[in-house]
Protein backbone atom coordinates (compact mmCIF):
# COMPACT_ATOMS: atom_id res chain seq x y z
CA UNK A 1 0.00 0.00 0.00
CA UNK A 2 2.55 2.49 1.17
CA UNK A 3 5.00 1.59 -2.12
CA UNK A 4 1.85 1.99 -4.35
CA UNK A 5 0.99 5.32 -3.10
CA UNK A 6 4.95 6.46 -3.45
CA UNK A 7 5.13 5.33 -7.06
CA UNK A 8 1.89 7.22 -7.78
CA UNK A 9 3.63 9.90 -5.97
CA UNK A 10 6.31 9.68 -8.70
CA UNK A 11 4.07 9.39 -11.38
CA UNK A 12 2.29 12.53 -10.85
CA UNK A 13 5.45 14.35 -10.56
CA UNK A 14 6.86 13.04 -13.76
CA UNK A 15 3.96 13.66 -15.34
CA UNK A 16 4.35 17.41 -15.90
CA UNK A 17 7.69 17.58 -16.47
CA UNK A 18 10.66 19.93 -15.60
CA UNK A 19 8.76 23.24 -15.02
CA UNK A 20 11.65 25.16 -13.60
CA UNK A 21 13.28 28.05 -16.15
CA UNK A 22 16.63 27.97 -17.38
CA UNK A 23 17.10 31.74 -17.35
CA UNK A 24 20.10 32.87 -16.83
CA UNK A 25 21.66 30.24 -19.59
CA UNK A 26 18.50 31.00 -21.83
CA UNK A 27 17.29 34.48 -22.63
CA UNK A 28 13.64 35.25 -21.42
CA UNK A 29 12.22 38.57 -22.88
CA UNK A 30 10.03 40.70 -20.82
CA UNK A 31 5.99 40.69 -21.32
CA UNK A 32 4.56 43.37 -23.96
CA UNK A 33 3.80 46.88 -21.69
CA UNK A 34 6.24 46.03 -19.37
CA UNK A 35 8.00 49.18 -17.89
CA UNK A 36 11.41 48.70 -17.91
CA UNK A 37 14.48 51.02 -17.89
CA UNK A 38 13.26 54.39 -19.31
CA UNK A 39 14.98 55.98 -22.55
CA UNK A 40 15.50 59.31 -24.11
CA UNK A 41 15.56 60.12 -27.55
CA UNK A 42 18.00 63.31 -27.51
CA UNK A 43 16.87 63.89 -31.42
CA UNK A 44 12.73 64.06 -30.07
CA UNK A 45 13.67 66.16 -26.88
CA UNK A 46 13.07 69.78 -26.08
CA UNK A 47 14.50 69.91 -22.87
CA UNK A 48 10.87 71.54 -21.49
CA UNK A 49 11.66 69.31 -17.95
CA UNK A 50 8.42 68.07 -17.65
CA UNK A 51 9.74 64.64 -17.06
CA UNK A 52 11.77 66.06 -14.51
CA UNK A 53 8.66 67.86 -12.49
CA UNK A 54 6.60 64.60 -12.61
CA UNK A 55 8.90 62.01 -11.65
CA UNK A 56 8.04 60.87 -8.10
CA UNK A 57 11.40 59.79 -6.73
CA UNK A 58 12.95 62.77 -8.46
CA UNK A 59 15.24 61.03 -10.75
CA UNK A 60 15.67 63.12 -13.31
CA UNK A 61 17.06 66.21 -12.74
CA UNK A 62 17.78 69.59 -15.06
CA UNK A 63 20.75 71.46 -15.07
CA UNK A 64 21.83 74.08 -17.05
CA UNK A 65 25.65 74.66 -17.50
CA UNK A 66 25.19 77.77 -20.23
CA UNK A 67 23.48 79.62 -21.67
CA UNK A 68 23.17 77.11 -24.41
CA UNK A 69 23.98 73.80 -22.71
CA UNK A 70 21.14 71.96 -20.49
CA UNK A 71 22.41 68.80 -19.36
CA UNK A 72 19.50 66.09 -18.31
CA UNK A 73 20.61 63.70 -15.17
CA UNK A 74 18.63 60.23 -14.81
CA UNK A 75 19.26 58.74 -11.70
CA UNK A 76 18.26 54.91 -12.32
CA UNK A 77 19.12 53.77 -8.76
CA UNK A 78 16.04 55.16 -7.39
CA UNK A 79 13.59 55.07 -10.24
CA UNK A 80 10.27 52.99 -9.53
CA UNK A 81 9.89 52.69 -13.45
CA UNK A 82 6.33 54.33 -13.02
CA UNK A 83 6.55 55.18 -16.40
CA UNK A 84 4.90 59.40 -15.56
CA UNK A 85 7.62 60.70 -17.35
CA UNK A 86 6.93 58.63 -20.73
CA UNK A 87 3.20 59.54 -20.17
CA UNK A 88 4.03 63.71 -19.55
CA UNK A 89 6.40 63.77 -22.34
CA UNK A 90 4.67 66.42 -24.94
CA UNK A 91 7.62 65.04 -27.77
CA UNK A 92 7.17 61.51 -26.71
CA UNK A 93 10.82 61.23 -26.68
CA UNK A 94 10.92 59.12 -23.87
CA UNK A 95 10.00 55.29 -23.86
CA UNK A 96 9.97 52.59 -21.35
CA UNK A 97 11.99 50.14 -22.82
CA UNK A 98 11.87 45.84 -21.74
CA UNK A 99 15.39 46.25 -20.30
CA UNK A 100 15.38 45.01 -16.48
CA UNK A 101 18.66 42.97 -16.42
CA UNK A 102 20.05 45.91 -14.43
CA UNK A 103 21.67 44.10 -11.73
CA UNK A 104 25.36 45.94 -11.44
CA UNK A 105 27.80 46.12 -8.72
CA UNK A 106 28.24 49.87 -9.48
CA UNK A 107 25.28 52.65 -9.14
CA UNK A 108 26.68 54.83 -11.78
CA UNK A 109 26.05 51.48 -14.51
CA UNK A 110 22.12 52.67 -14.71
CA UNK A 111 22.54 56.29 -14.94
CA UNK A 112 21.60 58.40 -17.73
CA UNK A 113 22.98 61.31 -19.18
CA UNK A 114 22.11 63.60 -21.47
CA UNK A 115 23.24 67.16 -23.37
CA UNK A 116 20.94 69.32 -24.84
CA UNK A 117 21.68 71.85 -27.21
CA UNK A 118 19.68 75.29 -26.62
CA UNK A 119 20.33 78.07 -28.90
CA UNK A 120 18.79 80.94 -27.46
CA UNK A 121 15.63 83.29 -28.63
CA UNK A 122 17.31 86.90 -30.11
CA UNK A 123 14.40 88.88 -28.56
CA UNK A 124 13.99 87.27 -25.16
CA UNK A 125 17.15 85.45 -24.72
CA UNK A 126 15.75 82.33 -23.34
CA UNK A 127 16.39 78.84 -24.95
CA UNK A 128 14.41 76.56 -27.55
CA UNK A 129 15.68 73.89 -28.91
CA UNK A 130 18.13 73.65 -32.29
CA UNK A 131 17.02 70.40 -34.07
CA UNK A 132 14.87 70.77 -37.20
CA UNK A 133 12.25 68.43 -36.12
CA UNK A 134 10.77 71.08 -33.49
CA UNK A 135 9.22 74.26 -32.61
CA UNK A 136 11.20 76.53 -34.42
CA UNK A 137 10.96 74.41 -38.03
CA UNK A 138 6.90 74.90 -37.00
CA UNK A 139 7.90 78.70 -36.07
CA UNK A 140 9.84 79.26 -39.41
CA UNK A 141 6.66 77.99 -41.46
CA UNK A 142 3.96 80.31 -39.58
CA UNK A 143 6.76 82.93 -40.47
CA UNK A 144 8.99 83.63 -37.88
CA UNK A 145 12.09 85.96 -38.87
CA UNK A 146 15.29 86.28 -38.04
CA UNK A 147 17.46 89.58 -37.23
CA UNK A 148 20.51 88.75 -39.58
CA UNK A 149 20.66 86.33 -42.21
CA UNK A 150 23.52 84.87 -40.59
CA UNK A 151 21.67 83.24 -37.62
CA UNK A 152 19.39 82.42 -40.56
CA UNK A 153 21.23 80.29 -42.24
CA UNK A 154 22.67 78.31 -39.17
CA UNK A 155 19.92 78.07 -37.01
CA UNK A 156 17.68 75.39 -38.44
CA UNK A 157 20.85 73.34 -38.72
CA UNK A 158 20.38 69.81 -37.29
CA UNK A 159 23.27 68.25 -35.59
CA UNK A 160 24.03 65.69 -38.38
CA UNK A 161 24.87 68.74 -41.35
CA UNK A 162 26.30 71.17 -38.46
CA UNK A 163 28.74 73.89 -40.85
CA UNK A 164 31.70 74.97 -38.39
CA UNK A 165 32.40 78.13 -40.98
CA UNK A 166 28.93 79.06 -40.47
CA UNK A 167 28.98 78.92 -37.04
CA UNK A 168 32.24 81.01 -37.42
CA UNK A 169 31.09 83.74 -39.20
CA UNK A 170 28.15 84.15 -36.82
CA UNK A 171 30.56 84.41 -33.40
CA UNK A 172 31.33 88.39 -33.90
CA UNK A 173 27.00 88.90 -33.46
CA UNK A 174 27.11 89.21 -30.10
CA UNK A 175 24.43 86.40 -28.21
CA UNK A 176 22.00 87.65 -25.23
CA UNK A 177 23.87 86.97 -21.74
CA UNK A 178 22.35 85.98 -18.40
CA UNK A 179 21.63 88.27 -15.78
CA UNK A 180 24.78 89.29 -13.58
CA UNK A 181 27.28 88.23 -15.76
CA UNK B 1 38.87 14.69 2.82
CA UNK B 2 34.87 15.04 2.26
CA UNK B 3 35.20 18.98 2.74
CA UNK B 4 37.70 19.36 0.18
CA UNK B 5 35.80 17.25 -2.46
CA UNK B 6 32.49 19.18 -1.27
CA UNK B 7 34.29 22.58 -2.04
CA UNK B 8 35.61 21.50 -5.20
CA UNK B 9 32.28 19.78 -6.14
CA UNK B 10 29.94 22.46 -4.92
CA UNK B 11 31.72 26.20 -5.17
CA UNK B 12 30.06 29.13 -4.13
CA UNK B 13 26.98 27.85 -2.45
CA UNK B 14 25.60 31.21 -1.03
CA UNK B 15 23.18 30.77 1.96
CA UNK B 16 20.85 33.95 2.11
CA UNK B 17 19.72 35.90 4.75
CA UNK B 18 16.60 37.77 3.86
CA UNK B 19 16.15 40.95 5.65
CA UNK B 20 12.89 43.20 5.55
CA UNK B 21 14.20 47.09 6.31
CA UNK B 22 11.04 48.64 5.87
CA UNK B 23 9.68 47.08 2.58
CA UNK B 24 6.37 46.99 1.60
CA UNK B 25 6.55 43.10 1.23
CA UNK B 26 6.91 43.56 -3.04
CA UNK B 27 10.56 42.83 -3.42
CA UNK B 28 9.95 40.33 -0.89
CA UNK B 29 7.00 38.31 -2.60
CA UNK B 30 9.51 38.40 -5.69
CA UNK B 31 12.57 37.28 -3.38
CA UNK B 32 10.26 34.17 -2.29
CA UNK B 33 8.96 34.14 -5.74
CA UNK B 34 12.51 32.63 -6.58
CA UNK B 35 12.94 30.37 -4.13
CA UNK B 36 9.92 28.22 -5.63
CA UNK B 37 10.19 25.27 -8.36
CA UNK B 38 9.36 27.57 -11.42
CA UNK B 39 12.65 30.09 -11.20
CA UNK B 40 14.60 27.50 -9.10
CA UNK B 41 17.68 29.55 -7.59
CA UNK B 42 18.56 26.15 -5.69
CA UNK B 43 20.23 25.03 -8.34
CA UNK B 44 22.80 27.89 -8.04
CA UNK B 45 22.88 25.92 -3.73
CA UNK B 46 21.04 29.01 -2.72
CA UNK B 47 19.17 28.80 0.41
CA UNK B 48 17.09 30.75 2.66
CA UNK B 49 18.37 30.92 6.64
CA UNK B 50 16.73 31.67 9.75
CA UNK B 51 19.91 33.51 11.03
CA UNK B 52 22.37 35.75 9.72
CA UNK B 53 25.18 33.85 11.69
CA UNK B 54 24.53 30.91 9.14
CA UNK B 55 24.53 33.48 6.16
CA UNK B 56 27.00 34.42 4.07
CA UNK B 57 24.62 36.49 1.56
CA UNK B 58 22.19 39.28 3.19
CA UNK B 59 19.53 40.15 0.95
CA UNK B 60 18.30 43.81 1.77
CA UNK B 61 15.23 45.02 0.61
CA UNK B 62 13.67 48.42 1.44
CA UNK B 63 14.97 51.44 2.18
CA UNK B 64 16.54 51.63 5.55
CA UNK B 65 14.17 53.35 7.80
CA UNK B 66 15.11 55.01 11.21
CA UNK B 67 13.79 51.99 13.95
CA UNK B 68 15.41 49.16 11.83
CA UNK B 69 18.75 51.21 11.30
CA UNK B 70 20.34 49.90 14.34
CA UNK B 71 19.15 46.37 13.79
CA UNK B 72 20.72 46.13 10.11
CA UNK B 73 23.60 46.73 11.38
CA UNK B 74 23.71 44.35 13.77
CA UNK B 75 22.53 41.61 11.91
CA UNK B 76 25.53 42.57 8.84
CA UNK B 77 27.97 42.53 11.65
CA UNK B 78 26.97 38.86 12.88
CA UNK B 79 27.27 37.72 9.24
CA UNK B 80 30.84 35.52 9.23
CA UNK B 81 33.43 37.59 7.16
CA UNK B 82 33.48 36.60 3.82
CA UNK B 83 29.91 38.35 3.14
CA UNK B 84 28.02 39.96 0.35
CA UNK B 85 25.22 42.47 0.86
CA UNK B 86 22.40 42.12 -2.04
CA UNK B 87 20.03 45.48 -2.48
CA UNK B 88 16.93 44.70 -3.92
CA UNK B 89 14.34 46.79 -5.67
CA UNK B 90 14.60 50.39 -5.89
CA UNK B 91 14.63 51.29 -2.04
CA UNK B 92 17.35 49.27 -0.96
CA UNK B 93 19.30 50.54 -3.94
CA UNK B 94 18.68 54.17 -4.14
CA UNK B 95 15.73 54.84 -1.61
CA UNK B 96 12.72 55.02 -3.77
CA UNK B 97 10.90 57.64 -3.78
CA UNK B 98 11.27 58.08 0.29
CA UNK B 99 15.65 58.70 -0.34
CA UNK B 100 14.91 62.13 1.45
CA UNK B 101 12.15 61.27 4.17
CA UNK B 102 12.96 62.30 7.65
CA UNK B 103 13.03 58.71 9.03
CA UNK B 104 14.46 57.23 6.33
CA UNK B 105 18.20 56.67 5.32
CA UNK B 106 18.11 56.84 1.96
CA UNK B 107 19.12 53.20 0.55
CA UNK B 108 20.61 50.50 2.18
CA UNK B 109 24.10 51.37 1.30
CA UNK B 110 23.64 54.25 3.76
CA UNK B 111 23.85 52.00 6.63
CA UNK B 112 25.77 48.97 5.25
CA UNK B 113 28.44 48.23 2.42
CA UNK B 114 26.01 46.79 -0.37
CA UNK B 115 27.75 44.75 -3.18
CA UNK B 116 25.30 44.01 -6.42
CA UNK B 117 22.16 46.25 -6.58
CA UNK B 118 19.05 44.59 -8.00
CA UNK B 119 17.30 47.82 -9.22
CA UNK B 120 13.37 47.57 -9.77
CA UNK B 121 10.17 48.52 -8.53
CA UNK B 122 9.86 45.66 -7.52
CA UNK B 123 12.39 43.80 -9.85
CA UNK B 124 11.19 40.78 -11.92
CA UNK B 125 12.20 37.14 -10.32
CA UNK B 126 14.36 36.95 -13.24
CA UNK B 127 16.28 40.29 -12.45
CA UNK B 128 16.84 39.09 -9.26
CA UNK B 129 18.04 35.77 -10.64
CA UNK B 130 20.44 37.80 -13.12
CA UNK B 131 21.67 39.78 -10.37
CA UNK B 132 22.73 36.35 -8.67
CA UNK B 133 24.17 34.99 -11.80
CA UNK B 134 26.33 38.51 -11.78
CA UNK B 135 27.89 38.17 -8.65
CA UNK B 136 28.51 33.92 -9.24
CA UNK B 137 30.04 34.81 -12.65
CA UNK B 138 27.64 32.78 -14.56
CA UNK B 139 26.48 35.79 -16.82
CA UNK B 140 28.06 39.30 -18.30
CA UNK B 141 27.16 42.53 -16.90
CA UNK B 142 24.72 44.11 -19.51
CA UNK B 143 24.25 47.65 -18.27
CA UNK B 144 26.73 50.59 -18.94
CA UNK B 145 26.19 54.15 -18.44
CA UNK B 146 24.21 55.90 -21.40
CA UNK B 147 25.16 59.13 -22.44
CA UNK B 148 23.44 60.78 -25.02
CA UNK B 149 24.88 64.56 -27.25
CA UNK B 150 22.57 66.39 -28.98
CA UNK B 151 26.00 67.58 -30.79
CA UNK B 152 29.68 68.42 -30.07
CA UNK B 153 30.36 71.98 -29.37
CA UNK B 154 32.69 73.77 -31.12
CA UNK B 155 33.69 76.17 -28.51
CA UNK B 156 34.22 74.81 -25.27
CA UNK B 157 30.92 75.93 -23.53
CA UNK B 158 31.72 74.22 -20.13
CA UNK B 159 34.43 76.43 -19.62
CA UNK B 160 33.04 79.90 -20.37
CA UNK B 161 30.75 80.01 -17.99
CA UNK B 162 32.09 78.24 -15.00
CA UNK B 163 32.02 81.19 -12.92
CA UNK B 164 28.23 81.19 -13.44
CA UNK B 165 27.70 77.57 -12.12
CA UNK B 166 30.24 78.18 -9.27
CA UNK B 167 27.76 80.91 -8.41
CA UNK B 168 24.60 78.91 -8.36
CA UNK B 169 23.93 76.91 -5.60
CA UNK B 170 20.93 75.09 -6.17
CA UNK B 171 23.11 73.16 -9.07
CA UNK B 172 25.26 72.11 -5.51
CA UNK B 173 22.10 70.75 -4.34
CA UNK B 174 21.79 68.67 -7.62
CA UNK B 175 24.90 66.89 -7.76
Amino acid sequence: MWLTSKIKQVLMVAKPGVVTLKYPFVPRPAPENFRGQPYWDHHKCIGCGGCASHCPARTILVRDLCQELRVMVYDGSRCTYCGRCADVCPEKAITMTDRYELATGDKNDINETMELFMATCQRCGRCYDHETTNAIDKMTRIGYKYDNLEMRAVLPVSSEQFDMKLYEKTEKFKRPEKMGE
Amino acid sequence: MLSTIAKKVFPRSLWVYHCNTGACNGCDIEILNVLTPYYDLERFGMKLVASPRHADVMLVSGAVTRPTLSIVKKAYDAIPSPKLVFGIGSCAVGGGCWFDCYNVTGGADKAIPVNFFVPGCPPRPEAIIYGVALALGLVEKKSAPIELKQMEFPIDMYERNKAWEDRNVIYELLK
